[in-house]
């Protein structure tokens, strides 16, 4: 299996196979992500309605897949705090029985693994896709569950990533392997 | 009336997180779904929970906003005359 290509996304800044192709001063995550979006000139509006996970897996996916064909490619991510960023917000618009408004638009983002759906649409995948929720990155076991897609024939790449996003902390890191 | 419909854009753009439209954009007459603003089946749901949150008004059938929500201008006639806050 080879690694030919990396996405790592941390401290406002987006690192592209080694080498720093974006920083910015935003110091939260949202305005980052929306300075990072504008620089990708990605003219893609369903971005802004996602949630912060889904926002930072899309765009260290992004930076990998762009300008290329990825029917082929599956996904596998993972994290450690799965959705409970957007869980929260979606509880914060439940908590009062008088201000009892819950959203749905927060609402669908609850799982952790829309973020890998987001990708699929984007790309137009119809490959396997799965989320995991671990204590901690774990290259060996996202890499031995990739190796089994491709052996078995389901796809020709994958995906694979650690996409942590939690209040004012987050960290993508993702990666392209193939045979 | 007109201020209504003003406040109208203005919410939806903020409540759909429509970040590339501008209020001058929307046409009180244009279709809201299927027209350039892009929204979607979600986006309806969180026009229902607008109307609830910001104006006090239930819609008991959600079939009916098709009709209510076709443009600016019917949204803002159903909510002169249905609001209750």
């Amino acid at each position: 299996m080879k690694k030919t290509a990396t996405c790592l996304i941390e401290n406002s800044k987006i690192i592209l196979n080694n080498e720093t192709v974006f920083e910015s001063p935003a110091g939260n995550f949202p305005d980052f992500a929306k300075e990072a979006y504008k620089s990708m000139d990605l003219a893609y509006p369903k971005f802004h309605k996602m949630d912060n996970l889904s926002k930072l897996a899309f765009l260290a996916s992004e930076m990998i897949l762009k300008n290329e064909d990825h029917r082929r490619t599956a996904l596998v991510f993972s994290n450690r705090s799965s959705s409970l960023d957007t869980d929260f917000k979606y509880q914060d618009s439940i908590n009062s029985r008088e201000n009892y408004f819950p959203s749905p638009a927060v609402f669908v983002y609850t799982l952790p693994n829309i973020c890998v759906g987001e990708i699929s649409i984007r790309h137009k995948m119809q490959t396997e896709n799965a989320f995991f929720v671990l204590d901690e990155f774990d290259e060996e076991f996202l890499n031995d569950y990739a190796q089994q897609l491709i052996q078995s024939g389901k796809a020709d790449k994958v995906l694979c990533g650690w996409t942590e996003l939690y209040q004012e902390s987050y960290k993508a890191f993702v990666y392209l392997l193939t045979n | 009336m007109e201020n209504l419909r003003e406040e109208l854009k203005h919410k939806i753009i903020e409540v759909l997180n429509l970040e590339d439209v501008a209020s001058e954009e929307i046409k009180d007459t244009d279709p809201l779904f299927g027209g350039g603003l892009g929204l979607d089946s979600i986006d309806a749901l969180e026009l229902i929970v607008l109307m609830d949150k910001e104006y006090g008004i239930k819609l008991s059938d959600p079939k009916k906003g098709k009709e209510i929500f076709s443009s600016i201008d019917t949204m803002a006639k159903f909510i002169e005359e249905n609001r209750t806050k």
